[in-house]
């Protein structure tokens, strides 16, 4: 790989898996969020099968949140933004290189986590599944939505506080098409979430670049 | 190629405030500027507004290439150097690495050893960025300006920090820019060491 959007990919990737970076950060959140509420929910597996897609994804959404940070902040702090600003990548490029970094660095990893997650709340093979497909799809919505929302707060002084609030309530279609697929798959029907979920996805991952690339320009100039 | 930058009637106001108004300047290929004036008069400002990062108030910034003048903020940038006073460095990757990233972001050829020696890391090729000092930190900053390949160089305070042998390296890399045609416009309170035209910022 080379060229400047491969050199900023690679770049970020290797921030994200050095001390500090936070992509095991988020795996470890995610592991011991989904320890924690089959302890304390209790034994029973009917329940906690039931459960499982809404706890999961919403794990995944705030595990994916906490690296959120990374993902401008550090470069706008250190002054960094400012070069691969001037860099020949257009800030739209830029955005789509750090969203793919994000997502490489924590979605993916949290995707593959979930089919074990998936065992301490005794979910089927076929949810277990679902839950994998889902994921798969839906968490490129996560970075990118938590793109725009970081993007945006870059000028704020503690502005990874207000970033949830902001993120949260716009990721909550892909949670609820996320658990909706799986629970379909224990109800046995078919009820298109994974479809809305896909569209979903398609239009945050299109948008995202623009309009993060929008915000990054305004913090520049600020 | 760089023929010459012209700022007319530029103005900036950051906030409500106006930083600087009626600025006007003109530099030749080959000439470097130095931006004096109090702190908070603008020289900062000035630099960003040069780069396109900021967009004026009013008035204009125009580059003159051979292919053209070039007015837009973000298609100037494409032509900039920057060295500003954030350093720009991660701790988490050595020197190397953050060297060569920066070349292979922007696309040049050059190899990073004989830069490393130049400015004086060779030595600190392999070693994690957070193990270096604010002096060291602007030399990569410096090399990292060589490698841009870029004709107009905005820098910022670049000799701040920087040891007497440092000073005289920023001050022959700056020479030698000018000498191949560049331009260089630099904001410090020190003597740059080499002929520039200096613009003196006055508060509005």
């Amino acid at each position: 790989m080379s060229g400047p959007f491969a050199s900023l990919l690679s770049r970020d990737l290797r921030l994200a898996a050095r001390s500090g970076g936070g992509a095991a950060l988020a795996l470890a959140f995610f592991a011991l969020v989904a320890t924690l509420v089959p302890l304390g929910v209790g034994s029973d597996l009917h329940l906690l099968s039931r459960i499982a897609g809404g706890v999961l994804w919403v794990g995944a959404v705030l595990a994916a949140l906490l690296s959120l940070d990374r993902l401008y902040q550090g470069d706008f702090d250190d002054g960094s933004l400012d070069l691969i600003a001037l860099s020949p990548l257009s800030l739209e490029q830029v955005a789509l290189a750090k969203l793919l970094a994000h997502w490489l660095s924590t979605g993916l990893p949290l995707t593959l986590l979930s089919p074990l997650l998936a065992l301490l709340f005794g979910l089927s093979g076929q949810g277990t599944w679902a839950l994998f497909v889902s994921l798969l799809i839906g968490t490129p919505a996560v970075s990118a939505v938590g793109a725009i929302g970081a993007s945006l707060t870059l000028s704020l002084k503690r502005g990874g506080l207000i970033l949830p609030l902001i993120v949260l309530p716009l990721l909550a279609p892909a949670v609820i098409f996320g658990a909706g697929a799986v629970s379909g798959a224990l109800d046995h029907l078919s009820n298109g979430a994974l479809g809305l979920l896909s569209a979903f996805s398609v239009a945050a991952v299109l948008l995202s670049p623009f309009a993060a690339a929008a915000c990054v320009r305004l913090n520049l100039a600020g | 190629m760089i023929t010459s930058l012209a700022a007319e009637k530029l103005a900036c106001v950051r906030g409500e405030r106006r930083v600087f108004a009626d600025l006007d300047f003109h530099v030749a290929a080959g000439q470097a500027l130095v931006v004096e004036g109090a702190n908070g008069v603008g020289k900062t400002s000035l630099l960003r507004l040069i780069a396109g990062f900021l967009p004026p108030a009013s008035g204009r910034v125009t580059l003159n290439t051979d292919r053209g003048a070039i007015s837009d903020g973000e298609e100037r940038g494409r032509l900039v150097g920057w060295l500003g006073h954030q350093d720009g460095i991660k701790p988490q990757l050595s020197v190397g690495e953050q060297l060569e990233f920066f070349a292979q972001l922007y696309g040049a050829r050059d190899v990073i050893g004989p830069l490393l020696e130049r400015v004086g890391l060779s030595r600190q090729r392999d070693f994690p960025c957070r193990y270096l000092s604010a002096g060291q930190k602007k030399r990569l900053g410096l090399a990292r300006l060589i490698v841009s390949g870029r004709g107009l160089w905005l820098l910022d305070e670049p000799l701040a920090a920087l040891d007497t042998a440092g000073r005289a390296l920023t001050a022959e890399l700056m020479s030698a820019h000018c000498a191949a045609g560049g331009i260089v416009i630099a904001a410090t309170h020190d003597a740059l060491g080499l002929e520039a035209r200096s613009l003196r910022l006055e508060a509005a």
